[in-house]
C-alpha cells in the first residue's frame, strides 16, 4: 500500500506540521535518522518558502517507487509570484528575504533529485525525491 | 510557547526541548538578549541535544543569537548537536563560523570558562 500525506501551509506552524509529517513518512518508509533529518529539513525549507513568497500553498509528500526503488517524494506547490530566474535562486548565498540563501540550493544537495517548474504569476512546484540506499 | 532560560551564577543553561517554529526560535533569541541584559550574564551554553532539524532560517536564528550575544558582551557556546544535524548542516552549505561549540553540557561550560578567561 502506497501512504501519503498532504499539508496546507498558511502559517507558520504549517511548516512544523509538514516537517513532523515528513519525519514520520520517512521513518515508515525505513530511512535511518540521518536521512530523515535530510528529508525533514528539505521540508522544512520547501514550506518555508512557501509561507514566505507565496503565503499560502501546500506539501504532498508520498512514498516513491521505481524499478525496484523505493524513496520518498515530496511535491511543493503554490500560486504565488513564481520564480523569475531559476538559475539566480540555485546559487548558493543568493536571497531575497535576508535568510542565509541556502534554501533551495541546500534541498538540492540533501535530495537526490529536483526539478522546479515556475511560471511568473502563476506559482510554483518543485518536485524532490530522495531514495533508499 | 516560551523556551526556560536557566541562571546559573554568571550564566545562563538553556536547553532546547520543543520542535522550533520560526516564532518561537525568534522569540527566543530575544529572550536570551533580555535575559543577558538583565542578570548581567557574561556566558551562555545552548544545548541542542534534544533538536532533530536544524534548517536554515534556525541556523541563522542561532548564528545571530551568537553574534547579538557577543556584542552585548556574553559569549554563547552551542552544545549537543546531532550527527544527523551535523550532517545535514554541512550538506546544505551552512557553516556557523566562529561559533563555539562543545560535545555535551559539561564540556560547554569548560569551554566558555576558557572563552572567558582565556
Amino acid at each position: 500500500m502506497q501512504v501519503q500525506t498532504h499539508v496546507d501551509i498558511h502559517s507558520e506552524w504549517g511548516i512544523v506540521a509538514a516537517r513532523q509529517a515528513g519525519r514520520k513518512l520517512a521513518r515508515e518508509i525505513g530511512f535511518g535518522s540521518v536521512d530523515q533529518a535530510r528529508v525533514t529539513t528539505a521540508i522544512s525549507e520547501l514550506a518555508r518558502n512557501i509561507y514566505l513568497y507565496a503565503n499560502k500553498g501546500q506539501i504532498h509528500i508520498e512514498e516513491a517507487t521505481s524499478s525496484g526503488k523505493r524513496g520518498i517524494k515530496i511535491i511543493a506547490t503554490d500560486e504565488g509570484p513564481g520564480i523569475k530566474d531559476v538559475r539566480r535562486v540555485m546559487e548558493d548565498g543568493y536571497t531575497t528575504s535576508g535568510g542565509l540563501g541556502a534554501g533551495l540550493p541546500g534541498v538540492k544537495r540533501l535530495m537526490d533529485e529536483f526539478k522546479i517548474d515556475s511560471e511568473p504569476d502563476e506559482g510554483t512546484t518543485i518536485t524532490t525525491v530522495k531514495w533508499l540506499r | 510557547m516560551r523556551i526556560p532560560i536557566l541562571k546559573l551564577h554568571d550564566y545562563l543553561l538553556i536547553s532546547v526541548q520543543v520542535d522550533l517554529d520560526d516564532q518561537t526560535a525568534l522569540q527566543f533569541q530575544e529572550d536570551v538578549l533580555n535575559k543577558i541584559h538583565q542578570e548581567g550574564s557574561r556566558g551562555v551554553v545552548i544545548d541542542l541535544t534534544s533538536v532533530d532539524m536544524i534548517d536554515s532560517f534556525i541556523a541563522k536564528v542561532l548564528g545571530d543569537v551568537v553574534d547579538m550575544s557577543n556584542l552585548m558582551g556574553a559569549r554563547v557556546v552551542l552544545t549537543g548537536i546531532q550527527p544527523a544535524v551535523a550532517i545535514t548542516l554541512i550538506d546544505m552549505g551552512i557553516v556557523l563560523e566562529e561559533v563555539p561549540t562543545a560535545l555535551d553540557l559539561e564540556q560547554g561550560l569548560d569551554r566558555l570558562q576558557q572563552e572567558l578567561e582565556g
